[in-house]
């Protein structure tokens, strides 16, 4: 499932821009390679980074995986509903398991980012 | 180029992959490593009953009139003297007291024994065992390759085993089973029809485990699925057996137990018996433990945010005294744990584990996280140590 309404990351990560936010999540393909995630780690509201910086984990039982900012602002804000329900992120990557969002400092990045149709390619489907 | 071996496979892996299961290497073998998800999967063991696949496991036969002695003499808790059909678990130790591995060692007739190793260290049992096999009185048979090993574990295990077509009229040799007895169908020796039916298991539910022939293991398989619907049977793969084993603290081996470890400081003192005569890492075991054992293994709840894994360190005002031997996050209790090995004299204080360059706060608490139903009421209500 990889809807075209958004960009997407070589590390698996999506961003949907609506203005100057942006809103980013895990894939479907992701959530389904971790398994069922236990915890997230979200970086703090106020806090800016530089594209491609780590900014928080999500673990499954088994795994840890980096989080990526897919583009350089400050984030404005998390879905703290991840805190007590990290199994969000399996049930609804795309929707209700957004992990944060980022006032985006320089959209020109987001052409760097994959559009649908070639993210669907980078995980073979 | 690498030279890779090819890679095992058990009689159920076409299952497996059909089922949809993850398949991960393992120990040389392509093994199940979840099939719907391991929070589903080990819930349903914990409550209902889970059927495992873990005919990686290597079976080592040893018959002869000599081989009691023997393996008495190899291992450290005591086989020698214990009745057909006792199942004892052991470690097997090097010289120094470290641990080659832990494992099962079965009673199945007078002069026959199984001894049931770890897939990851198979080749080295078998090549220790080999390397020391008396020139009479003692055979030594690997049976892995022509053995599968079916654990169905959880409070319907019971139900569930008893309705195999194979174990119809032995009802009663079932509920006779204690926890570590075996009974066998066929054999004792091995006969290609063997099946041994062993009430033992690496989840602490009450569960039993079905070594059988080859052939019989995807009917069987197929049997336990289809007689075990209306109870909610389900596959469980390797994640989820990690997180049973993790919440009662049964040990791993390569996590609580290597060889540089020994078993008094892996908490599975009470499988050593120091006074039952001469063993092999018996004379370095004493010396420790009369100098006082310096490792503890002990048990950790995270209270700071976030899942300590194996590998880190564990320090205490800043000194590093151990190390996280496992460490996830727990399916029932719901919190992050951890077992460490940490230096005795630390092992009472405050702790801390290095997640990924921040110091995370522990409490110490009880062994085991979470107690075993293996004996006794199978759905038995549990007080919860952490």
């Amino acid at each position: 499932m990889v809807p075209d309404d958004r960009k997407y990351t070589q590390e698996h990560e999506w961003v949907q821009v609506e203005g100057e936010l942006g809103t980013v999540g895990v894939t479907d393909f992701a959530a389904g390679e971790l398994g069922d995630i236990v915890f997230v780690e979200l970086p703090e509201i106020g806090s800016e980074f530089s594209q491609g910086d780590t900014i928080g984990t999500i673990e499954s039982v088994k795994a840890v995986a980096d989080l990526y900012l897919p583009v350089s602002g400050e984030i404005v804000e998390i879905n703290e509903a991840l805190v007590e329900s990290p199994e969000l992120l399996n049930k609804d990557p795309l929707d209700d398991g957004w992990l944060f969002k980022v006032r985006i400092s320089d959209p020109s990045e987001l052409d760097q980012l994959l559009d649908a149709g070639a993210y669907n390619k980078l995980i073979g489907g | 180029m690498s030279d890779t071996p090819a890679l095992r496979s058990t009689p159920l892996s076409a299952w497996h992959r059909a089922r949809g299961a993850k398949m991960v290497e393992y120990a040389g073998y392509t093994m199940p490593v979840q099939y719907e998800g391991t929070l589903a999967e080990h819930a349903a063991c914990r409550e209902r009953v889970g059927l495992f696949d873990i005919t990686h496991m290597g079976e080592l036969e040893v018959t002869g009139p000599g081989a009691e002695a023997w393996l008495d003499s190899l291992v450290t808790n005591k086989v020698a003297g214990i009745p057909t059909g006792k199942v004892v678990y052991t470690a097997m130790c090097h010289e120094d007291g470290g641990v080659l591995d832990d494992m099962l060692v079965y009673r199945l007739g007078e002069a026959v024994w199984l001894v049931v190793c770890n897939a990851a260290n198979h080749a080295k049992i078998a090549a220790w065992l080999q390397a020391r096999v008396p020139a009479v009185g003692v055979v030594l048979e690997d049976q892995t390759d022509r053995t599968a090993l079916i654990a169905v574990q959880g409070p319907d295990s019971r139900e569930l085993v008893g309705r195999l077509a194979r174990l119809a009229g032995r009802g009663t040799d079932i509920d006779a089973l204690d926890f570590y007895t075996a009974f066998t169908l066929g054999g004792p020796g091995l006969d290609r029809g063997r099946w041994i039916v062993s009430r033992t298991g690496y989840t602490g539910e009450h569960g039993y485990e079905l070594y059988l022939p080859n052939a019989d293991a995807l009917p069987v398989w197929e049997e336990l699925m289809a007689r075990g619907a209306d109870l909610g049977a389900v596959p469980v793969g390797l994640a989820a057996r990690d997180t049973l084993r993790f919440e009662v603290c049964y040990c791993l081996y390569g996590h609580e137990l290597a060889e540089d470890i020994t078993p008094l400081e892996a908490g599975i003192g009470w499988a050593v018996k120091l006074k039952k005569g001469e063993f092999t890492g018996r004379a370095a075991l004493q010396a420790q433990k009369d100098a006082g054992v310096p490792r503890r293994l002990v048990c950790l709840e995270i209270t700071d945010r976030g899942i300590a894994r194996q590998g880190q360190a564990v320090r205490q005002a800043g000194r590093e005294v151990g190390f996280v031997t496992s460490g996830t996050f727990s399916p029932t209790l719901r919190k992050p744990l951890a077992m460490a090995l940490v230096a005795a004299d630390a092992a009472d204080g405050p702790l801390a584990v290095d997640v990924r360059g921040r110091d995370l706060a522990c409490r110490t608490v009880p062994f085991p996280f979470l107690p075993a139903r293996t004996k006794g009421d199978p759905r038995a209500e549990r007080p919860l140590s952490a």
